[in-house]
């Protein structure tokens, strides 16, 4: 029994026992996705034929035994539901000592639900999306990889732990982002997501080696225990610093980039960035370090604008995408930013982040799945200006997509509404300037969130069919609708459990601590926001659904034109960024070309060029020799005799 | 009266004749005999040079560089052999392979 206590006495303070019982087996979690990976990805081309069925089955086997320690937990009084269980020291070295060991506490089991739960339906789904593709075995090892990396990130009690899973997230993203690496936009898409994601890694090793140097240790007891007594300029470094880390993970403004031309990836592998994995690493990164951004107002505030501003971004995105998937990725920017607000505005918003954190994976995992299946049955088409109509032929698809849709935009009750709601009402209640200001962001967000889901809905489902004649769409095998099915279910109830009575705030507190208020479900506020919301779908109804969507688009209006190119997120990173880059090796080739080896290159041809000259002297006549040596004989004397006088 | 000048210039017509015969000829026994000639104009001037300043030190160089000249002979000469058996010639001009 090795309980430690961190050091002061505040709320957030962490206190952790050791684990028992059927937790002292969590290193299963991690076990059964690295397994998986690993076989089938060194067992080859013999493991084709079973290997999708295993790739499933860990994921399942880690979702089991997480409901299983779940229960366990929920035995346990509050107070000591945060466990530690020390699996080996790994860096023994004087003065620095890093344990690996698991941290099974509330916030952890939520992500680890999600991903396992979440991560197993979309694993399911894909054994039919990639039925066709001959590197499915390698596919599913990727995928077992991503969920593995991302328990060792929610899952490690130190940052270096952490960090390592965040590395390992980042890689697993960039193989399967790149999976059809065939095609040219697939690998460059790989390739930006890995370098945006390397600026946000920097910011987080940058972070972990401040918390070193200025505490002696990088678990989360002794860092929690130590920040009090840190000054005001290092706690606000280390939030803007895990900020920057969590901005390159969940794509958050200015680090925003990578998200959209991700979708190049299948789209299983959409869902699992959207829903499960990846994205969700920024809000869990700054949810944990809540006792450093419980101390520091300023670094909150930049998180929450962050967060406000990223959520407008995308959402504004979403509205002029008539890819479907690229609509939906402006669409998990923009919650993503929901999130980040809440988890600027401190423990009044945490546990909201959270909560919108797993309704959202619930509903935006059924909306990936939905699209993706649209997507196989169009023969991998995914403007929706030639869909149209779809309702009709994917009745089950159309149903869960709109479960999902229904939850996003948050009417009543489905998930969206419930958690979506209490973090508007958080904004406005930080109060002053700031609090009105974010609130309203979050308020406008909601509209347009409503606005460019109904278009996707309409666009996709409703009016003339616009496809081609030789595309013959009909309903996906139910191996790949009894997934959304499901997460259509979590799509309605997710919000409403775990809101009403306030089953996950009361369960998180001891981790993130509670908000100051509770509001009803019937505020100025949540009423202000649905009005917003039947606004923002009636203005899109008479866009999409009312008029005929035309085949090819419309030039638009300014606004349109920028926010079809992403609100120009890519020309400022290629005018500030890579430009300047690319000048700058440039310069750099041309100095080593002309500058270094120049010198080196001329010395080298003088040198060269001379003793080519000097070696004819060496023409094998003894004669000639023998002169030389006389003459040099004769100088010698001739010098000899001219010192002597 | 012999003067030491009349030892020293004709050590250094000796020397003379033999550095032109080294330069000069292409036969390889003539350059020997010339190396030989230049060796002993230089023996000729330590000798002289020892009697003159009264001591030992010119007659035991002198000695020294016959034995040179012996161990000399005795290497060029076999190289000379080989040379002429393979070439069929003492030409110094013929062997002329090792050069840039």
């Amino acid at each position: 029994m090795t309980g430690s206590v961190a050091g002061a006495p505040s709320a957030a303070a962490m206190t952790t026992v050791a684990a028992i019982g059927v937790q002292r087996a969590a290193w299963l979690l991690l076990v059964f996705p690295l397994a998986g990976a690993i076989i089938l990805l060194l067992g080859g081309k013999r493991t084709n034929s079973w290997g999708h069925l295993l790739g499933v089955a860990m994921p399942v086997a880690s979702f089991v035994y997480g409901v299983i320690a779940f229960f366990a937990m929920l035995s346990y009084p509050a107070s000591q539901r945060s466990r530690d269980l020390h699996l080996y020291s790994w860096i023994p070295v004087a003065g620095f000592k890093v344990n690996i060991g698991l941290l099974l506490d509330p916030l952890s089991i939520c992500f680890v639900l999600l991903i396992t739960g979440v991560g197993s339906l979309i694993h399911i789904f894909a054994v039919g999306y990639m039925a066709n593709d001959p590197e499915r075995r390698r596919f599913f090892g990727y995928m077992n990889l991503f969920l593995a990396a991302m328990l060792l990130l929610v899952l490690a009690d130190n940052y270096l732990a952490l960090y390592a899973g965040w590395e390992g997230v980042g890689l697993a993203s960039y193989l399967l982002i790149g999976f059809w690496q065939f095609k040219p936009a697939a690998a460059t898409a790989a390739k930006k997501a890995f370098i945006a994601n390397r600026v946000g890694d920097a910011g987080l090793s940058l972070a972990i080696m401040l918390m070193f140097a200025q505490f002696g240790t990088v678990t989360f007891t002794g860092v929690f225990g130590a920040v009090h007594g840190a000054s005001k300029g290092v706690v606000t470094a280390l939030g803007l610093l895990l900020l920057l880390g969590a901005c390159g993970k969940s794509a958050q403004l200015p680090l925003q980039s990578w998200l959209l031309d991700a979708m190049e990836g299948p789209t299983p592998v959409s869902a699992l960035i959207h829903a499960a994995t990846m994205v969700t690493a920024g809000v869990y990164l700054i949810v944990r370090s809540n006792p450093i951004f419980n101390l520091s107002a300023d670094a909150r505030l930049a998180v929450a604008i962050v967060g406000a501003a990223t959520l407008l971004f995308g959402a504004i995105i979403g509205c002029a995408k008539d890819d479907i998937k690229k609509a939906l990725a402006g669409s998990t920017m923009s919650q993503i930013g929901y999130m980040m607000l809440a988890a600027g505005l401190g423990p009044a918003g945490y546990a909201f982040a959270i909560a919108h954190l797993l309704a959202h994976g619930f509903f935006k995992a059924g909306l990936f799945l939905g699209a993706g299946s649209v997507k196989h049955e169009m023969d991998d088409e995914v403007d929706m200006r030639r869909f149209g109509g779809l309702r009709k032929v994917m009745p089950i698809t159309y149903v869960t997509f709109g479960f999902g849709y229904l939850a996003i935009i948050g009417i009543p009750p489905f998930s969206g509404f419930f958690t979506k709601d209490p973090i508007i009402e958080a904004a406005f209640d930080k109060g002053g300037t700031s609090g009105a200001i974010l609130g309203t962001a979050a308020l406008i967000g909601a509209g347009l969130t409503a606005f460019y889901m109904t278009r996707v809905m309409f666009m996709t489902f409703f009016g003339e069919r616009r496809w081609d004649d030789k595309v013959h769409p009909h309903e996906a095998p139910s191996v790949m609708t009894s997934p959304m099915v499901v997460l259509a279910i979590g799509s309605l109830c997710a919000g409403g459990f775990l809101i009403i009575d306030n089953r996950l705030v009361n369960f998180l507190a001891p981790v993130v601590g509670s908000p100051p208020t509770s509001h009803g479900f019937v505020t100025p506020v949540s009423g202000g926001a649905l009005a917003l919301v039947i606004v923002g779908a009636a203005i899109a109804w008479a866009m999409y659904g009312r008029r005929e969507v035309p085949v090819t688009a419309p030039a638009g209006s300014p606004l349109t034109v920028a926010a079809r190119k992403e609100l120009y997120g890519n020309a400022i990173n290629e005018s500030l960024l890579m430009r300047p880059g690319q000048w700058l090796t440039r310069l750099s080739v041309y100095f080593d070309n002309r500058g270094v080896d120049g010198l080196v290159n001329t010395l080298a041809a003088t040198l060269g060029g001379t003793s080519g000259r000097v070696r004819r002297i060496e023409n094998g006549f003894v004669r000639s020799y023998a002169l030389l040596m006389f003459l040099g004989a004769a100088l010698l004397v001739g010098a000899l005799l001219l010192v002597r006088i | 009266m012999v003067s030491p000048a009349h030892f020293v210039a004709l050590s250094v017509i000796l020397f003379v004749i033999g550095a032109v015969g080294v330069l000069a000829r292409r036969n390889a026994i003539i350059i020997f005999m010339c190396v030989e000639l230049m060796l002993n104009a230089v023996n000729l001037a330590f000798v002289a040079f020892a009697r003159l300043h009264g001591n030992l030190n010119g007659q035991v160089i002198a000695f020294f560089v016959m034995v040179i000249a012996a161990a000399e002979v005795v290497v060029g000469l076999a190289i000379l052999t080989s040379i002429f058996r393979a070439r069929k010639s003492a030409s110094v001009d013929d062997a002329n392979l090792l050069k840039y």
